[in-house]
């Protein structure tokens, strides 16, 4: 249990991030005889904005999906809220608060946003088949209350306007966004983002970066985040891990990283030998 | 009225019962299609086999008795009680739910993510299992099913509608068979409730969601399997309900699972994804055929219902082939 108790810090803008909420111990994924993640070790403090990046190929994916649940490591190990977390499926970590966005945005087409943001709801959805089926009392208030919370977050995503609409007919950038809305609407104690800001304009970068800090900030969700735009990550993340070719090497406040000469090299390109 | 104009409405109202049985079946398809995209040639197995156990609870046969009796020497036959409807209905259901977690764990969980010819050429293996299961545990005979359900003419319809000849003294009143009449209630009950289910409750939800992205419904925490037991048992609840219709109708033998094929067409109409669409299909099918076989049998040589449906079911694929309620097959270049 002490992971849990491992200090917190105070970010340059006077934010107090807590403990240990996930912890990465010695992770090492393997595909066939290609090793994707090599022996990477890591943690994410409650309430912080936690930054993966590294050029194309460099395992980010791989280590969302091992947090996720959707990859088995082969060594390692896997803590979450101070308790070391034994073989899950996906959707076992899903219910255990950690929801994620995918790279290549995943959601329901044939459902409107609404019914997207919705299906965010299931897990604190707890009447069982036959009361929900009968559609009486309790089942009746929870989906009342359930779909407040949902309108609560299309209203600060803001994408009121399109609540009714089919996804299949929205543009990328708001799918992106609605695809972030449906997380949130799992109110996860750990948000996953693949790739958030991954084939936007300038200004839906823009729009995307004001929403995840104020995610941060208003419902001080924990965020854990992919993305090989360097510059993008630095505004907005408290600290950075650097990978490449599966390896870590770096692991600091953007600062640090942006000093740090093995992470110039990868960016920069220099020769790997 | 003349003769020809009040035969052709009962025929058109038959058309509408019998109509009513197909989308029974047609549904059981299309709820298996809606969560997993495989098509399940075995439904109408899945009512055999339903309508088979059915009979064998009630009048209390040994399961593989047959098999048992051959390989031990023993005479066993009957365990000796005659169960009620209601009884043997709610343990059949048991046994198709049961049905329903084996094909899950023992076949589609091991063909998650294949290509969907291969999903449904395991349905076909399915479907000639089944069948052969059906045979060993309940005996090929053809069973009569009485699960007290009404039959016969309904005198009251007859009586409370000759007026509807208006002083044609060759018409009676409409004929239509009871059983025809309860199955379209029944029938019209479980759309409604389906549809309400897969709309509003969270299994529901969770189900349409399943449909759409396997990855995206994992990563909001539903289980899958859990899912796919759940749409499977619902179709095996649909096809016991399918098999009791028929099989009270015209006996429970293997041309029961036959009526499968005639579901075909039905969904071509009504569309894969679609509880309502395979209810109009269905409607339509029935009708069709039964007024095609009337208005242009005579003229061909009769025996138009054999091939109506298809022919309509090829006329649709041709201009509409997202039929009548699917969803429309929209290609972005």
């Amino acid at each position: 249990m002490n992971d849990m108790s491992s200090e917190g810090y105070t970010t340059a803008d006077g934010r107090k991030i807590g403990g240990t909420l996930m912890e990465m111990k010695n992770i090492t994924l393997r595909f066939g005889g290609v090793k994707a993640i090599t022996d990477i070790s890591f943690d994410i403090k409650e309430g912080e904005i936690r930054a993966i990046i590294g050029p194309n190929g460099a395992g980010k994916s791989s280590m969302l999906n091992v947090i996720s649940g959707f990859y088995i490591p082969q060594e390692g190990e896997v803590w979450y809220q101070g308790a070391k977390r034994p073989q899950m499926k996906p959707y076992e970590v899903a219910r255990q608060g950690i929801a994620r966005t995918f790279q290549n945005i995943a959601l329901f087409d044939g459902m409107s946003v609404l019914d997207n943001v919705m299906t965010g709801r299931l897990n604190h959805m707890t009447t069982g088949l036959f009361a929900q089926g009968l559609w009486k009392g309790k089942a009746e208030a929870e989906e009342v209350e359930n779909r407040e919370k949902a309108e609560k977050i299309i209203d600060f995503l803001e994408i009121q306007a399109i609540r009714k609409t089919p996804v299949s007919r929205l543009p990328y950038g708001l799918k992106k966004r609605v695809e972030l809305a449906r997380a949130l609407a799992a109110e996860p104690s750990l948000l996953l983002l693949d790739e958030p800001m991954a084939g936007m304009n300038v200004e839906e970068k823009e729009d995307m970066s004001r929403f995840i800090l104020d995610v941060n900030d208003e419902f001080g969700t924990t965020i854990a985040l992919i993305e090989h735009d360097m510059g993008v990550v630095m505004d907005l993340s408290d600290r950075v891990v650097v990978m490449d070719y599966g390896k870590k090497i770096g692991d600091g406040t953007p600062d640090e990283v942006r000093n740090n000469q093995a992470v110039i090299d990868a960016y920069l390109g220099v020769s790997h030998d | 009225m003349s003769d020809n104009l009040i035969f052709g409405a009962e025929v058109f109202l038959n058309g509408l019962m019998a109509g009513v049985l197909y989308a029974l079946v047609a549904l059981g398809f299309v709820l298996i299609y809606k969560a997993s995209g495989i098509f399940n040639y075995a439904q109408g197995v899945m009512a055999l086999f339903a309508a088979a156990t059915l009979v064998g609870i009630m009048k209390g046969q040994v399961p593989f008795s047959h098999l048992i009796n051959a390989i031990f020497g023993t005479e066993v036959h009957y365990f000796g009680w005659h169960l009620p409807a209601i009884l043997g209905i709610l343990f059949t259901a048991a046994v198709m739910v049961a049905l329903a977690w084996l094909v899950q764990k023992f076949v589609f969980r091991h063909l998650v993510g294949q290509e969907p010819i291969i999903l449904f050429m395991a349905t076909i293996g399915l479907a000639y299992f089944l069948e052969g299961v059906s045979d060993l545990m309940w005996g090929s005979e053809i069973k009569k099913l009485d699960v007290g359900l009404p039959q016969g003419a309904s005198f009251w319809l007859e009586e409370n509608t000759q007026w509807m000849g208006f002083g044609n003294e060759n018409f009676y009143g409409f004929f239509i068979d009871k059983l025809d009449m309860f199955a379209t209630v029944i029938a019209a009950i479980l759309v409604l409730s389906l549809v309400i289910f897969s709309q509003y409750s969270k299994q529901g939800r969770a189900m349409r969601a399943v449909a759409d992205d396997h990855q995206a419904a994992l990563s909001v925490g539903i289980n899958l399997n859990f899912i796919w037991v759940m749409v499977w048992s619902l179709a095996g609840f649909v096809a016991l309900v399918a098999g009791i219709m028929w099989g009270t109708k015209s006996g429970v033998q293997f041309s029961l699972s036959l009526i499968a094929l005639k579901a075909l067409p039905v969904l071509m109409l009504g569309g894969f994804t679609s509880i309502p669409g395979a209810i109009v299909g269905g409607l339509i099918i029935g009708v069709g055929e039964k007024l095609f076989e009337f208005a242009i049998g005579p003229m061909v040589g009769g025996a138009t219902e054999n091939w109506f449906a298809y022919v309509l079911a090829l006329i649709f694929l041709v201009f509409r082939p997202q039929g009548l309620f699917g969803e429309k097959i929209i290609e972005r270049v």
